[in-house]
C-alpha cells in the first residue's frame, strides 16, 4: 500500500495537516492499515520535496501545517488511480514459499501445514464477517466496507488455494508409493475419478 | 450449556455401489447448539450434502447417533422420524424451495397447517415470520414474482416458521450474486443469533465466514475446525491426518 497516494489522495478533498490526514485515512480504510502520525509526516515531507504538495499557510495556534495538493501532485495522483496495483504482497509470497518448502523438505506433514494455515485463514474470514456486522448502515460505510470485501475476497482465495494444495498434496501421495523420494515438486496431476 | 439441538456422534455413513463401499462420512462428531450456526465445507464428494441429510432425518447413518433436540432419531418410528422433519427441521435449498402456486404468504404457512394450527392463526404467525427476515410487504407475491434473494429469505422464513429450531441449509446462496447472497446470509445469522441452530453447507469461504464455526469435511472425516468453540469440541477427529 502506498501512504504516499494515500495522502495526496485525502488532500485532493481540500487542504489538510497531518493528524487530519491520519484520521481521515483511518476512516477511509477501516483502520485497515494503521498509520502512525510519524509515516505520514515523514511521507508528506517527501512528496513536499518532490513537489507533490505544499504547505498552506502559516502554522495555526497548536503549530500545525496544513499541505496542499499541486499540479504535479494532482498529475501523479491521475495515474496513479489508472494504473493496476502489481499483485506482489510478502505475505502470500511466505505462505507460497513456506509450502513449497514443505512439499520438498522430507518428514513434513505438509497437510498438517495447509490446514493449520486454512483454520487461521479462516478465522480471520470470521472476524472481518463480524467487522462487517457491525456496521449498521453499509451504504453510508461505503469506502471502509469495499476495503473490507477487498480483505474477504483476498482470505476467500487463499482458502481456494489451500484447498487446491490439499487435493493435489493428497493426489501425490495416492499416486506414489509407500515411501516416497524426495521430489523436488509434487508430481502433475493426472486426470483420475474421485474414489 | 444447554443441550444441542443438533448431535451427530460417531456417524458413519457408507453406501455400496455394485462391489465398492464408499465412505461418505466416518465417524463424525458435531454438536449445534441454539444460537450458532455452523457452516460446513469441503470439496464435492467430501460428505457435506450426506451430513446434511443424515442430520435432517432423510438419511440414516451405517452406525452413529443422530439426537434432534434430544431425540435419538434410530429410535423412533418412520411416522415419528417424519414428524421430527416436520416440526423440529426446516431446509433451505440452493433453490426450488417454495411451491410456485402459492403465495410467500402460503408457503410459509402451510407447514404449520399441516401441523394442525387453524387458518388465521397459521397466516398471523406466517406474516410475523416474514417481518423477521425482512420479506413482509412480500406476502402476497407468488414465487416468480420475487428476486431470488428475495425467495430465499421466504424459505428461510418458511424454515423457522413456527416451533422449528433447527435449520439446515444446503447452499442456498448458489444461485444469487454475491451482494444478494450476503444479505440472504446476515437473515439467515440473524435468525440463529435469535435462537436458532444452523448448519450451512458451502463450498465458498466467504459464505461460510458468516458462521460461528467452520468445519472442513475431506473424505468424510472432519479435518480440521475454526472458529471460537475450536479445540473446545475434543470429541471431533480433527488434525488426524
Amino acid at each position: 500500500m502506498s501512504i504516499k497516494h494515500g495522502l495526496l489522495a485525502l488532500l485532493e478533498r481540500g487542504p489538510s495537516h497531518g493528524y487530519q490526514l491520519r484520521a481521515d485515512f483511518d476512516a477511509a480504510t477501516g483502520a485497515a492499515w494503521p498509520l502512525n502520525v510519524g509515516q505520514v509526516y515523514t511521507t508528506l515531507d517527501r512528496l513536499e520535496r518532490d513537489g507533490l504538495v505544499a504547505q498552506e499557510g502559516d502554522p495555526d495556534a497548536e503549530g500545525r501545517i496544513a499541505y496542499r495538493i499541486t499540479d504535479d501532485g494532482r498529475r501523479e495522483l491521475t495515474s496513479w488511480f489508472r494504473s493496476p496495483v502489481s499483485a506482489k504482497s510478502a505475505p502470500r509470497d511466505e505462505l507460497s514459499i513456506k509450502l513449497a518448502l514443505a512439499v520438498t523438505t522430507p518428514g513434513v506433514d505438509v497437510l498438517g501445514v495447509v490446514q493449520t494455515q486454512r483454520t487461521a485463514t479462516m478465522t480471520g474470514l470470521q472476524e472481518l464477517t463480524r467487522l462487517k456486522t457491525r456496521s449498521t448502515d453499509p451504504e453510508n460505510d461505503l469506502a471502509w466496507s469495499l476495503v473490507l470485501d477487498s480483505l474477504v475476497f483476498r482470505a476467500e482465495a487463499e482458502i481456494r488455494w489451500l484447498d487446491h494444495c490439499e487435493a493435489r498434496v493428497a493426489r501425490a501421495a495416492m499416486n506414489r508409493p509407500a515411501v516416497a523420494p524426495v521430489t523436488p515438486a509434487p508430481a502433475p496431476a493426472g486426470k483420475r475419478g474421485r474414489r | 450449556m444447554s443441550a444441542p439441538v443438533l448431535l451427530l456422534s460417531g456417524v458413519t455413513r457408507e453406501h455400496v455401489q455394485g462391489d465398492v463401499v464408499v465412505h461418505a462420512l466416518r465417524g463424525v462428531d458435531l454438536a449445534v447448539h441454539a444460537g450458532e450456526l455452523v457452516a460446513v465445507m469441503g470439496p464435492s464428494g467430501s460428505g457435506k450434502s450426506t451430513l446434511l441429510h443424515v442430520a435432517g432425518g432423510l438419511d440414516t447413518p451405517t452406525s452413529g447417533r443422530v439426537l434432534v433436540e434430544d431425540r435419538d432419531l434410530a429410535s423412533l418410528t418412520a411416522a415419528q422420524v417424519a414428524a421430527v422433519r416436520r416440526r423440529s427441521v426446516g431446509y433451505v435449498f440452493q433453490d426450488l424451495n417454495l411451491l410456485p402456486s402459492l403465495s410467500a404468504l402460503e408457503n410459509v404457512s402451510l407447514p404449520l397447517e399441516l401441523d394442525g394450527v387453524r387458518g388465521g392463526m397459521a397466516r398471523r404467525v406466517a406474516r410475523a415470520a416474514l417481518d423477521e427476515v425482512g420479506v413482509g410487504a412480500f406476502a402476497a407475491r407468488f414465487p416468480d414474482e420475487m428476486s431470488g434473494g428475495q425467495r430465499q429469505r421466504v424459505a428461510i422464513a418458511r424454515a423457522l416458521v413456527g416451533p422449528r429450531r433447527l435449520l439446515l441449509a444446503d447452499e442456498p446462496t448458489g444461485a444469487l450474486d454475491s451482494t444478494t447472497g450476503e444479505e440472504v446470509l446476515r437473515v439467515l445469522r440473524a435468525r440463529c443469533e435469535a435462537g436458532a441452530a444452523g448448519v450451512l453447507v458451502t463450498h465458498e469461504a466467504r459464505h461460510a465466514a458468516w458462521a460461528d464455526r467452520v468445519v472442513f469435511l475431506r473424505d468424510g472425516v472432519v479435518v480440521d475446525q475454526s472458529g471460537p468453540a475450536a479445540g473446545v469440541e475434543s470429541l471431533l477427529a480433527g488434525g488426524a491426518v
